[in-house]
């Protein structure tokens, strides 16, 4: 009995070291930030990998989002007689939910997984040791734009997928259910708010979003145990925790924003 | 802790007194003096896992002892700001094992990140530069390669190119000889000591192969459970009466440090078996 109350104490204190390292790690993150000022193409280059590459999936993905919504949407509303409204389905789901929070876990099984085993590499191979020998501060040179990069592509990530998904599903529900052009767009428009559901949903989601997933990815790498099971352990946690941590925030932000509370 | 060094105060270029480091439940150094004489190559040797990289860490201010000094030109390296330590790193090579190379730079690139980083030069000199540096570990031919296409002893060339780019002080060198064919054992034997002699710096070898480093050493530490258990040069070692040195030197396997682990006794072990 007393041993598993140890056990659990001492597992209790790792947890909280572990979550003070990472919150001193963030402030000396954000601390190194602007540096990038007088660096910028090291900002660019990072901007390329984690945002540019990662279109491809976040596109093809959120097509097939857009008309799985239009599908069953269709099949749901058209016993009611109300097909009319399934551009306001469509764009509300999207806008509200499956645009930042979909966007944000293939984010980081795309992204943020790579950026832990990149810089964890790095630090199992001496590279930001060495740097730092240098008397270059890894944080600046390398943590620094990675994080940005991250942070700034989130967003733009999000609204890319939440317009796809919405011409995925004017794809399926206008061109091949027949629903009408019409009232598909005008119901849209009539419905969604520009504060209420946009602002909330895709743009401030996703900057949290943003943050989370790139901290946690750029923290795992950075303090992971440098061997390659180390390396492979810390890019699971990366993509666990994130989409835990996604997922979470949304109920909270969402109960904020929508629920009244 | 005070103990008589054997240079004189003007020589001493790094000065330590009574290190102590502590990781984990593990003591890896507990009182440890020694002095590394300006412009000498200095050997600090002893059996894998006493901690000699980690000594050449706390030299360079990356990790922090838990008791005694570390003095580098009078400054305690362990009291310095992230500023001036990264100014006295400026002047400081390392070596690392596995080199370090950046694996997203060529051998070129490599070269040149210190110069870019830390001086506004313009692009034609720095060119130069690294090519000069390039030349003199004998790899200015290999400077379009990227380090996944150079062998181990290659790699650890350029990192020495990279090391002393900003012409450093002193250069620390973790294991230079680990994993080397005599080949290339040989060459980095003689780059180590034309680049000391050559430009003047202090060297500080951290190595456990013996005779290559007893070769290029004027002075040479020996580390074991935590202290210095001898010093001097190479030919005072040689005569040292301690039946360690006398092991450790000439590879014995079997004296102070013993062939077998502890264990209970072989025989009753053995028969212990009988009853299963």
């Amino acid at each position: 009995m007393i041993r598993w109350l140890q056990g659990l104490g001492r597992y209790g204190l790792a947890r909280l070291t572990r979550l003070g390292r990472g919150n001193l790690f963030l402030l000396r993150l954000l601390g190194s930030l602007p540096f990038l000022f007088n660096r910028p193409r090291l900002l660019i280059v990072q901007l390329y990998s984690v945002g540019v590459l990662s279109l491809p999936i976040i596109l093809v993905s959120s097509l097939f989002v857009g008309m799985v919504l239009g599908l069953q949407g269709y099949t749901n509303l058209v016993p009611y007689g109300a097909e009319a409204s399934l551009g306001t389905l469509i764009a509300l789901s999207l806008v509200r939910e499956l645009g930042p929070v979909v966007a944000a876990l293939l984010y980081a099984g795309r992204a943020g997984s790579a950026l832990t085993a990149e810089i964890g590499l790095m630090k199992a191979t001496e590279q930001l040791a060495s740097m730092d020998m240098m008397a270059v501060d890894p944080f600046k040179r390398v943590l620094a734009p990675r994080f940005l990069a991250g942070f700034i592509a989130m967003p733009l990530l999000a609204g890319i997928f939440t317009a796809a998904g919405i011409l995925g599903g004017y794809f399926v529900a206008v061109e091949q259910l027949g629903v009408d052009s019409g009232a598909f767009w005008s119901q849209m428009q009539a419905s969604v708010d520009w504060r209420e559901d946009v602002v909330n949903g895709v743009v401030i989601k996703s900057i949290v979003f943003g943050l989370v997933a790139n901290w946690i990815a750029v923290f795992e790498g950075y303090d992971t145990v440098p061997t390659s099971a180390g390396i492979g352990r810390s890019t699971t946690r990366t993509v666990v925790n994130t989409s835990l941590a996604v997922l979470g925030l949304d109920y909270v932000l969402t109960a904020l924003m929508f629920g009244g509370l | 802790m005070q103990r008589s060094s054997p240079f004189a105060p003007a020589e001493v270029l790094i000065a330590i007194r009574g290190l102590r480091f502590v990781r984990g439940a593990l003591t890896i150094f507990d009182g440890v003096d020694l002095d590394i004489p300006r412009g000498k190559i200095t050997a600090i040797m002893g059996p894998s896992g006493t901690g000699k990289t980690t000594l050449l860490r706390l030299i360079g201010g990356q990790l922090r002892p838990q008791a005694g000094r570390i003095e580098i030109g009078g400054q305690c390296v362990h009291e310095l700001g992230r500023r001036e330590l990264y100014q006295l790193r400026k002047r400081m090579g390392m070596l690392f094992q596995s080199g370090a190379l950046f694996t997203d730079l060529n051998v070129f690139e490599n070269v040149a990140f210190p110069l870019r980083e830390h001086t506004q030069l313009p692009e034609n000199l720095i060119r130069t530069l690294a090519l000069i540096k390039l030349e003199s570990v004998g790899l200015r031919g290999a400077r379009d390669l990227t380090p996944a296409q150079l062998s181990g002893g290659m790699a650890r060339r350029v990192a020495l190119a990279r090391a002393i780019a900003l012409d450093p002080m002193m250069i620390m060198y973790d294991e230079p000889f680990s994993g080397q064919d005599p080949i290339s054992m040989g060459v980095l034997m003689k780059l180590i000591q034309t680049i000391n002699d050559a430009l003047g710096l202090t060297s500080i070898v951290v190595s456990h192969d013996v005779q290559e480093t007893a070769t290029i050493a004027d002075y040479i530490y020996l580390i074991s459970g935590g202290r210095v258990v001898e010093h001097g040069t190479p030919a005072q070692l040689g005569r040292s009466s301690s039946a360690w040195v006398e092991q450790f030197l000439h590879a014995l396997p079997d004296g102070p440090v013993p062939f077998h682990y502890p264990a209970p006794d072989y025989e009753a072990d053995l028969l212990a078996g009988q009853d299963l």
